[in-house]
């Protein structure tokens, strides 16, 4: 066992009641979560399921969006002998634009999920 | 000029290390950089740490030899990332695991399980490390005429005295700054490639197979996808790129970073595909004498001549091949030595690490000598394929599924990646068995990967009772925002 180091004495206070009960309301959802209480479990539930299915929906996009295409290509080969630009377009697809679209779903998840938290956080903090 | 350019990027590297050897100071020092590494660099350090061998000079000749079907390895490669970002990275990061192991000791209170990871992370960490001193045996033959085992062991030897000596805050400026020089080495030479192709009237790929080259189709749907699942999801369970997480600050700094770093890897897969296709036009005859794997590094001299700016260019590319050997046989040989230390020779202290370093520099610089036919990207992709089969269904089911349990878990680390092993030894050993069984074996992951998610759930649903008691405090601690501080 580390050894605490001694503490100052802690310094006085002068107690209200009202700010008493207002930090006790504010505090409920926190001590709900740190007790893993069946309140704080429910809500940690629901937040993870929020950022699950926004994870599940972002791969569903690149699942379609890029997985699809090696189906697209043998069902219908002649899509893959347009030349946009040139470019034959898988290797337009595959070479450059699935870069900064991965990219763009990426951005998108840091957005919503941090959005999602900063919400939760709010919930959990939230002064009556 | 060229030697000049490969002796200098190694010295620039130990000297690097040297300096962060001077500043780290205690063990945490040693090991994660204190945590007090800024998300950009980290972004480019991990970037650096990523592109290997396999990247540099494998997917050139990879598109080189095969066409439009193999852009899948960079592709891959990169959303691997997103992968990463979108299942792994921010509780990862709050789990406050520094390893595969400790994770799975953290989630599921198992020491068995940490031992099996330790098995796994070590045969994806040499596995991986096999084809970056392949590549530097490759380009040193390619560029000087030195022996093919001379680059090998050239490269395992500074980069084993470097991890030894430097550990990882080291690391962390040296990845970065080579992350930057082979993004330089690749996208400067491009450009007068492209300006030289133009102005030969832009030729065409010529040869009778040139349309199978052009379209998709080559390769049959099923090895197609097997490489997507494997790349797509390998890349979270490769034991170098995890370790590099527990630096950042907190779970919200991990996700930013993994932006970052899926925006610098997506610009540096831009270039491989020209070379490849470039080569195609140029030097097609390196595909008939099965040395595709350097034509990143002969294209510049084989179109603008040899005059002194081409060999200036030459010079470039074999600084930045080194500096992808360099970097990624750093990462690797960090985490194999970690997990090394910690669980199998000692209990992770700093002289624990510098022994464990030692021993996991030795043993890929000895498998390395035998195989130098293989291609490189194709060992790392099935290096991916292990990864993807056994530690991806171990993160994603820890991270969002409660009903996860440590028999569950090694139930299916064992078959599935069991599979992927077997699967991986057969076509290294032996090469892929002809016929219908081919595709399966050679890639693997479309039925590893599954199999591995199957099993792992459906023993843990038939263990029920051995969920771990403190499971709904992980999950708290995983889960909720570090904005809370709970």
């Amino acid at each position: 066992m580390a050894v605490e180091p001694s503490q100052d004495p802690p310094q006085r206070v002068r107690v209200v009641l009202a700010d008493a009960a207002r930090d006790r309301r504010a505090g409920q959802v926190r001590a709900e979560l740190q007790e893993q209480s069946g309140v704080g479990e429910a809500v940690l539930r629901g937040l993870m399921r929020t950022q699950l299915s926004l994870a599940l929906g972002m791969a569903a996009v690149v699942a379609i969006g890029l997985g699809g295409l090696p189906l697209l290509f043998a069902v219908a080969p002649s899509l893959a002998a347009v030349r946009p630009f040139g470019i034959a377009l898988p290797w337009l697809l595959l070479g450059v634009l699935a870069y900064p679209f991965l990219f763009g779903v990426g951005a998108t998840y840091v957005w919503l999920s941090e959005r999602t938290e900063h919400e939760f956080t709010e919930l959990v903090d939230r002064k009556p | 000029m060229t030697l000049a350019a490969v002796v200098l990027v190694t010295l620039v590297t130990v000297a690097i290390g040297a300096y962060g050897l001077r500043l780290a100071r205690t063990t945490s020092d040693f090991l994660v950089a204190s945590r007090s590494v800024s998300p950009r660099w980290n972004a480019a350090a991990i970037s650096g740490e990523y592109l290997s061998a396999a990247s540099f000079l494998g997917v050139a000749g990879l598109v080189l030899k095969n066409g439009v079907d193999v852009l899948w390895y960079p592709v891959g490669f990169a959303a691997g990332y997103l992968a990463l970002l979108l299942f792994v990275a921010a509780p990862l990061r709050r789990s406050g695991a520094f390893t595969l192991p400790d994770f799975c000791e953290l989630r599921l209170a198992s020491r068995k399980l940490r031992k099996l990871a330790t098995l796994f992370v070590m045969f994806i960490g040499w596995l991986y490390l096999v084809p970056q001193l392949q590549g530097a045996g490759l380009t040193l033959e390619t560029v000087t005429g030195a022996p093919y085992w001379l680059g090998a062991v050239v490269v395992g030897g500074v980069v084993t005295a470097n991890v030894a000596l430097g550990g990882m805050r080291a690391i962390t400026f040296v990845q970065a700054f080579q992350y930057w020089l082979k993004l330089t080495a690749l996208a400067l030479p491009v450009m007068f490639l492209l300006m030289a192709w133009q102005s030969d009237g832009r030729p065409a790929i010529a040869g009778h197979d040139a349309l199978d080259w052009l379209v998709p189709g080559s390769e049959s749907l099923f090895s197609t996808y097997s490489l997507i699942l494997a790349t797509f999801l390998g890349t979270m369970g490769l034991p170098h790129v995890l370790v590099r997480f527990y630096t950042n600050p907190d779970g919200q700094a991990a996700r930013r970073t993994t932006l970052v770093v899926l925006g610098l890897v997506g610009l540096f897969y831009l270039m491989p595909t020209l070379y490849g296709a470039l080569g195609r036009v140029y030097t097609p005859e390196l595909a008939e004498g099965g040395r595709t794997d350097t034509v990143v590094l002969v294209l510049p001299e084989a179109m603008l001549g040899d005059g002194f700016g081409a060999r200036l260019l030459s010079a470039l590319v074999a600084a930045g091949a080194f500096a992808a050997f360099l970097s990624s046989s750093s990462g690797l040989l960090t985490s194999v030595a970690g997990v090394l230390s910690t669980d199998v020779l000692g209990r992770g202290s700093v002289r624990d690490f510098r022994l464990s370093s030692v021993v996991a520099g030795l043993v890929p610089m000895a498998l390395a000598l035998p195989v130098s036919a293989l291609d490189v990207s194709t060992v790392v992709g099935l290096a991916f394929a292990v990864a993807a089969s056994s530690f991806c269904p171990l993160l994603v089911l820890g991270i969002w599924w409660r009903g996860l349990t440590a028999p569950g878990a090694a139930a299916g680390i064992v078959t599935g990646g069991g599979a992927a092993v077997c699967a991986v030894l057969w076509t290294v050993l032996a090469g892929p068995p002809s016929g219908w069984a081919q595709p399966l074996v050679a890639q693997p992951a479309a039925w590893t990967v599954p199999l591995s998610f199957l099993v792992m759930v459906l023993v843990s649903l038939a263990t029920r009772d051995r969920v771990p008691a403190g499971v709904n405090g992980i999950m708290l601690r995983l889960h909720s925002p570090d904005a809370l501080r709970l």
